[in-house]
């Protein structure tokens, strides 16, 4: 189960770096970027699973007492927790960005931007 | 050509690296050091039943106002960004009205989506869920009412008078965890109560709640930025 979602994390990682590199469209690219994100949120994830236990939440299900043999590692599913969240940011600030690139040259083509090229 | 070459062998020397990485990965069979730390103490030392929040809100505090500060810039910056594309307060776009199912679709949810996110973020410490994901909720709702209506104005005062409330509360309550017990955003300023029960974790609820109403205030005036912008 852990290498079914770690494959398919570090699949959607590949696209996503494909994708990014191949697109000449910005909107692509941050799809794009987008994807590669979710494929490493997957892959952390499934660091932390461990066969045959349950999510990190004590009720009475799992007592406070065996959580030690019950409960999956949770550090990795607060970092996930963490990225996410910065991944929206980074998210909306890349289509902020690419809306005053596509004000200032009305297009989104990355080849029509050649200022810093070299 | 040689472009699309150099993009292929870079993918396949990445794929290298992670086919190497999963084939060497072994899953643990037991709780790491931490882990087994955070598995033990939670319950007894801070009262929460979801160890996750209580790692999230109490035991990685600082770095949880770090990522609340993250979304803040990031959620200013998007507005600096566009605020010169604001459309004018007269100008009028003429569009098409939006679909009767739409607008009565969004009367009916709204305020349900609404109660469903303060309901996600103040059970975070018994229920899978927190403030993060019921202020992503909230803002679900605020774009359901800028679907119906883009040129629904939304009060940015308002907005950020709540992002800044729920800050400076934020920071306040980690300061008495200084002066009032452990330290620095320790929740044991309020009892702690009994394990599973609404009023208990001592402030964590609290917190969580104040990071629901930041986060989804960011997540508002990020979309409500976004819409705000003129159509090129």
């Amino acid at each position: 189960m852990a290498y079914l979602v770690m494959a398919t994390g570090f699949i959607l990682i590949l696209i996503g770096f494909y994708g990014a590199l191949t697109n000449r469209n910005l909107l692509r690219m941050i799809v794009a970027f987008t994807i590669a994100n979710t494929g490493v949120h997957l892959v952390i994830v499934a660091i932390g699973y461990m066969h045959g236990r349950t999510a990190p939440i004590i009720d009475s299900a799992v007592a406070a007492s065996d959580a030690v043999l019950r409960i999956i590692d949770p550090v990795p599913q607060a970092l996930v927790l963490t990225a996410i969240v910065i991944g929206v940011g980074v998210t909306a600030l890349m289509l902020a960005y690419a809306y005053k690139l596509y004000e200032s040259k009305r297009t989104l083509d990355i080849g029509k931007f050649t200022e810093l090229k070299w | 050509m040689i472009k699309n070459f150099a993009v292929f062998l870079l993918l396949l020397f990445v794929a290298a690296i992670f086919s190497a990485l999963l084939v060497s990965y072994e899953p643990d069979t037991w709780l790491n050091l931490t882990a087994l730390y955070y598995a033990e103490r939670t319950a007894v030392d801070l009262g929460s039943a979801n160890i996750v929040t209580a790692i999230v809100v109490t035991y990685r505090g600082l770095d949880t106002l770090g990522e609340v500060t993250v979304l803040f810039l990031s959620a200013s910056i998007v507005g600096l960004v566009l605020a010169r594309g604001k459309k004018q307060e007269h100008q009028q776009r003429n569009l098409a009205p939006a679909g009767e199912l739409l607008v009565t679709g969004s009367r009916l949810l709204t305020p349900l989506i609404m109660l469903l996110g303060v309901y996600v973020f103040v059970n975070g410490h018994l229920t899978p869920g927190g403030g993060f994901q019921g202020g992503a909720i909230i803002a679900s709702g605020v774009l359901l009412l800028l679907l119906t209506d883009p040129l629904k104005h939304f009060s940015h005062r308002l907005i950020s008078a709540l992002e800044s409330i729920a800050g400076i509360f934020y920071v306040a309550i980690g300061v008495a965890g200084l002066v009032f017990a452990g330290g620095f955003l320790d929740n044991r300023i309020l009892p702690i109560g009994e394990l599973g029960a609404l009023f208990s974790a001592g402030a964590i609820p609290l917190i969580y709640s104040l990071i629901g109403l930041k986060v989804g205030a960011e997540f508002s005036s990020i979309l409500a930025d976004l819409s705000a912008t003129e159509e090129l």
